[in-house]
């Protein structure tokens, strides 16, 4: 917290040398050794730490698999695949990012979750939400241009839709579209100006990672509570409590990504992007990654193609205003008996406009059961199953927000966290 | 007074003079971003040698009845069709009214050349190559997001807003035609 004084103490020679220099040990104590965090943190909390470790694991293998990468139309696909094959290591380097980028977003998406759910977009941290929905932008734009890299069948038709979407917009469209291009059609130019972006925004997604931990350490940590910390009963210090936890989570973590590279590297990608990219030919069924099937849902969701647009930028817009969509004084969902159950309902979907994503539009939803056109297409398709998931994903913001905040009578909120800690502890004790 | 007067109180209530200064620094400083700005963002338009891409022929005779080839220009597909006498009556007879993006079927053709079908091949909604001979009319079908085009490359239903564009061409000879 900004009031927290220092309690550094240069023991060594050096060390009092440099702190009257640059006292950026003094600034690693005070943020990572003595800060106060409050003592009721639970495991959702862990994604902070896990995110700063896939965004390091993603840097330095993307650093090493530019070494080896050809960012051209007639190289590129091939450098890949020389990388998977000749060089040394290189296999386990490429499947390190390529599931790496799963595993970042299946944190993020449990770490945005976690603010959702306890309330942690609210006054005094709404600043530090927003850095925090920056780096998620940030995150898709490098995840799309990184899946482009590769130049397979999904890379350049998937790069094809999504840069299309810009040329929708009424007049000045066309000529962004030309301009994004670098030509008439995506093409060498298109994959050379990616890759030297796809470099670049991992390092202004650590700029804004540094400005969010910054605002973090401002307002100090939200908890499961949703009450600031009065006192200091109500904290423990970062070292070792939230770092060792921090650690234990990470392994964990680890666990689970090492399953996915070592036994089921190409799990999560499509098999279709290990088809040389042709342009003549556009595959059956284009998808993208799993992490960004909803968004795509949403796009589809509309039936006019500007609107589709406007829609799935909206969708993540959205998230942006949160702090001043929720009208509800207490934070955590904890203590907010009508709001938590939106909340799942929120959750579910979620999950299941990444499902409609995945699937073709006019597809039956129940396979046989006897349908009816309404308007554009089957009421049994996901189309329109997606349009329902599409409507309750924005009235959830934009109007169950503000709404339940007003009339939802919350549960009695605890005075502070120590309370809260003792009432469960009593509570577990029986 | 015989004397300039030097001293700082006499500059600074000299408003006229200091408000130039900043005035003239502040517009050349908008003036620099804007000259930094045109090269920085024009470097990411096509450059010349794509501007300047060929226009291509072709040979018609490869293209047998009721079949389409593909070839690429300016880094797009385009369809050549040699269309059915079937085909052609379909999209002669289909009323404007039945069409989203309305357009006859002559003024998609040359005249007197109404069995070939000359278009980019690139559906109008995200840009996707929608296949020969699908769909619910007989043309084409995107299987990105289930757009469906008639035998004349015409939206018929579907998120795409725009008919499939009849790209720029000459009939050079009966069997050969230019493209761009």
């Amino acid at each position: 917290m900004s009031d927290h004084p220092s309690t550094y103490v240069p023991k060594t020679g050096f060390e009092k040398w440099l702190d009257s220099r640059l006292p950026i040990v003094r600034l690693a104590y005070d943020s990572f050794v003595d800060y106060p965090t409050p003592k009721n943190l639970n495991y959702w909390w862990t994604f902070g730490g896990i995110l700063s470790v896939c965004l390091a694991i993603q840097i330095i293998t993307g650093i090493i698999l530019a070494m080896h990468y050809t960012p051209h139309v007639d190289y590129a696909f091939n450098s890949v695949e020389r990388i998977m094959r000749d060089v040394n290591y290189g296999w386990l380097i490429r499947y390190v990012h390529a599931n790496g980028a799963s595993m970042f977003f299946f944190a993020v998406y449990i770490h945005m979750l976690r603010g959702l759910y306890y309330g942690s977009y609210k006054a005094p941290r709404e600043v530090l939400w927003i850095l925090g929905c920056i780096i998620f932008f940030l995150m898709i734009a490098t995840a799309f241009m990184g899946y482009v890299l590769p130049w397979g069948q999904m890379s350049f038709h998937g790069a094809v839709v999504i840069t299309n979407l810009i040329g929708s917009i009424p007049l000045i469209g066309g000529p962004i579209l030309t301009w994004l291009q670098g030509g008439f059609a995506v093409d060498q130019a298109t994959l050379n100006r990616f890759f030297s972006l796809h470099y670049l925004l991992p390092f202004v997604i650590a700029g804004v990672v540094i400005l969010h931990i910054w605002a973090l350490h401002v307002a100090g940590q939200n908890n499961p509570a949703g009450v600031e910390i009065k006192s200091k009963e109500d904290t423990v210090a970062f070292t070792p409590y939230a770092t060792v936890k921090d650690g234990v989570a990470i392994i964990v973590f680890l666990f689970l990504f090492s399953v996915f590279v070592f036994f089921m590297p190409n799990a999560l990608g499509h098999a279709d992007n290990y088809i040389p990219a042709n342009p003549l030919v556009t595959p059956a069924h284009i998808v993208p990654e799993w992490y960004l099937l909803p968004f795509y849902a949403i796009l589809r969701a509309i039936p006019d193609k500007f609107g589709g647009v406007i829609a799935m930028f909206g969708s993540i817009a959205v998230i942006f205003a949160l702090p001043w969509l929720d009208t509800s004084k207490v934070k955590s969902m904890r203590y907010r008996p009508v709001m938590r159950w939106f909340f799942v309902i929120f959750v579910i979907v979620c999950l299941g406009l990444g499902w409609c994503g995945a699937q073709l539009p006019d597809a039956q939803v129940i396979p046989g059961l006897p349908s009816f056109t309404l308007f554009d297409g089957q009421l049994n398709s996901y189309l329109w199953l997606t349009r329902l998931f599409t409507i309750y994903y924005f009235v959830f913001f934009l109007l169950i927000m503000p709404w339940i905040g007003l009339k939802e009578e919350p549960l009695p909120v605890p005075a502070s966290i120590s309370e809260a800690v003792l009432a469960e502890h009593n509570k577990k004790k029986g | 007074m015989s004397e300039p007067d030097n001293t700082a109180a006499a500059v600074n209530d000299d408003p006229s003079r200091r408000d130039f200064i900043y005035i003239a620094a502040g517009a050349t400083a908008v003036g620099a971003v804007g000259a930094i700005a045109v090269p920085l963002v024009a470097q990411m338009n096509p450059a010349a040698d794509t501007l300047a891409m060929a226009s291509t022929e072709f040979d018609l005779t490869k293209v047998q009845e009721g079949q389409q080839i593909v070839i690429k220009w300016r880094g797009k597909p385009v369809f050549i069709r040699s269309r059915t006498g079937a085909e052609i009556k379909a999209a002669q007879d289909t009323p404007l009214a039945d069409l989203k993006d309305p357009q006859t079927d002559a003024d998609r053709v040359k005249a007197g050349k109404e069995q070939w079908l000359i278009l980019v091949g690139s559906c109008t909604h995200l840009g996707c190559v929608p296949t020969f001979g699908a769909g619910d009319y007989g043309g084409w079908f995107c299987p990105c997001h289930g757009s469906h085009y008639d035998t004349s490359g015409r939206i018929r239903k579907g998120p795409a807003p725009l008919n499939l564009v009849v790209p720029e061409y000459d009939f050079l000879t009966d069997t050969r035609v230019k493209i761009g």
